[in-house]
């Protein structure tokens, strides 16, 4: 890959990960935390590239399942509880706010 | 799939968690935000198996389907048994430790990629690539066995308080020092033995690094350790060409970061503190006569009368609230007091619970009115007017010791202004001390009245002895 290329996807990404979070109330400061951590998840995906890669070993493909069993537990319990969290946030009746 | 088909649903992902991200900052978008992260991070995955992905060593791509898919499908399965399960059925007072492992299991991941990346790394390899590997190894495996303690301490399965050992510092700084010398040995020979010396010795630094943590700190640990694992995604991304790994986990990293600083901030502490407040800190006087000074206790009834007669009345709900599940009779309670025309209102502290938010969450769900909750700026100024403050399984949050003895574990930290109110009512199982491990002068207090049980039972009781009034 293009190091200047691959350089300003992360510079432009830092600065936008900074500015989105940076207003947050402290009573999201959980839900936000773990919406991230199951975004991080994602490393599912490259779990299942070098799973495709490990073609005559036994040893890298073995690796790789249990990245991929543990990456799925990430993403799909992260969202799952964050959404869970975020069920009790419903807008009531008389919430002003 | 061709190549910039996979791309272009590569940067849709990115995108939908940037929306993710910001929706997750606003109380209204929140859930909509979490649903497009969630639906993001879905499309990434099923594009993974609709193109390869030329491997290192060959730029030569092979025909669909990709290898192994069988297992790759089962390896999926398995990962969704586990984890949604525990996320649907874990109560909402341990789920912060449920986030902890989590991530934990991210970072582990992310650490296993590193190790077959690094075992498929041909002679071609640029530097570049293999330094990225080695540091997805280290920080992987830094935030997995981090994590473990995180959520071994909020379990607790090992006690809160900071692990501190003679010459710990030293120790630290000497696995440290370690790891980095064999990152350079393992970047320089390439080789399998000096790379398993490596993951160990990091799994060994995270130990080391959350151990000092006190309890009351665990979840701005929590949130650095989560800003590592995305930045071990980053890295990842750049090893194996995925502009989506490199966005997702640089966006995690960043936002992470902030967010750590924010939740420090919440709590009065400053992030180096955190980590290694443990080490500069003065030993705690922990009193073994505590026990024997004396406290005034008192029976429902006499805390029924208080109420009866009060104006005004804060209650400051803790942890121990949450786990006594009391949640609805305090919301009882409030309502009963309303309805003699006393003035209530919830004082929260943003900490209150295991997590900033932890405590809103937990009201939310027993239906307490949005309007009753006050922060704790809004609440401080109020405590003078107040008639009674009823602390229901909290302390650390109420501690003065927190304002008036530099060097123990919370010394710093904003605390709800209790003792500013006319009377104070403590509901606690017993006289041990909060989650911090740290002994509460109020609790001596004379304007004090200690009531002793189990949070929901105690509540009962005052709620038929106000009735009754």
């Amino acid at each position: 890959m293009d190091a200047i290329a691959v350089i300003s996807i992360f510079t432009l990404a830092v600065f936008v990960g900074f500015e989105v979070v940076s207003k947050v109330s402290s009573t999201l400061h959980t839900p936000l935390m773990s919406g991230a951590n199951a975004i991080h998840g994602v490393i599912l995906v490259g779990a299942i590239i070098v799973a495709d890669h490990s073609k005559n070993n036994n040893l890298e493909l073995g690796l790789s399942l249990a990245a991929i069993v543990l990456a799925t537990i990430n993403m799909v319990g992260g969202f799952v509880v964050t959404d869970r969290m975020l069920e009790m946030f419903k807008p009531k009746k008389g919430d002003q706010k | 799939m061709n190549s910039t088909l996979y791309s272009l649903v590569g940067l849709a992902a990115g995108v939908a968690f940037i929306l993710a991200l910001k929706g997750l900052s606003h109380p209204k978008t929140a859930r909509r935000g979490n649903l497009i992260g969630a639906f993001g991070a879905t499309v990434a995955t099923l594009s993974v198996f609709l193109y390869v992905t030329p491997s290192g060593e060959s730029s030569q791509s092979h025909s669909l389907p990709i290898h192994n898919l069988g297992w790759i499908l089962g390896a999926i399965a398995v990962g969704l048994i586990i984890g949604v399960p525990a996320a649907r059925k874990v109560e909402m007072t341990q789920m912060p430790q449920l986030v902890a492992l989590f991530n934990g299991v991210g970072g582990g991941a992310a650490a296993l990629v590193a190790i077959v990346e690094y075992l498929n790394l041909g002679e071609k390899a640029s530097t570049a690539a293999v330094i990225f590997t080695v540091f997805t190894v280290v920080v992987g495996c830094v935030s997995f066995s981090g994590s473990i303690i995180t959520f071994m301490k909020l379990q607790e399965l090992m006690t809160t308080r900071p692990v501190v050992f003679p010459g710990g510092r030293f120790v630290i700084a000497a696995t440290l020092v370690a790891v980095l010398g064999v990152s350079v040995w393992v970047v320089t020979a390439l080789g399998t033995t000096p790379l398993l010396v490596l993951a160990m010795l990091s799994l060994l630094f995270g130990v080391l690094f959350v151990l000092p943590v006190g309890g009351a700190d665990v979840p701005i640990v929590i949130s650095l350790l989560n800003a590592f694992t995305g930045l071990t995604v980053a890295a990842s991304g750049y090893v194996l060409s995925s502009t989506l790994l490199i966005i997702a986990g640089t966006l995690v990293g960043a936002s992470g970061t902030i967010l750590t600083r924010l939740m420090a901030e919440a709590m009065g502490r400053s992030l180096f503190g955190t980590l290694f407040g443990a080490f500069t800190a003065k030993p705690q006087a922990v009193s073994g006569t505590a026990e024997e000074r004396p406290v005034r206790s008192g029976s429902p009834d006499d805390v029924a009368i208080l109420l009866n007669y009060a104006r005004r009345v804060v209650i400051v709900p803790g942890f121990g609230l949450a786990v006594a599940q009391a949640q609805h009779t305090v919301r009882e309670l409030a309502d009963l007091m309303l309805s003699k025309g006393i003035d209530v209102a919830y004082g929260i502290h943003p900490v209150a619970g295991r997590m900033p938010g932890h405590m809103n969450v937990l009201l939310a769900e027993a239906n307490v009115p949005y309007d009753q909750l006050a922060e704790m700026d809004e609440v401080n100024p109020t405590f003078g007017q107040t008639d009674v403050a009823i602390v229901i399984g909290a302390n650390d949050v109420v501690n003065p010791a927190a304002q008036t003895t530099p060097g123990c574990p919370i010394y710093g930290m904003p605390i709800l202004e209790v003792s500013n109110a006319a009377n104070i009512i403590f509901l606690k199982r017993s006289m041990r001390p909060g989650f911090a491990g740290i002994e509460n002068e109020l609790l001596y207090d004379p304007k004090t009245m200690l009531l002793f049980g189990d949070a929901k039972a105690s509540l009962t009781k005052v709620v038929s002895a106000l009735k009754a009034l």
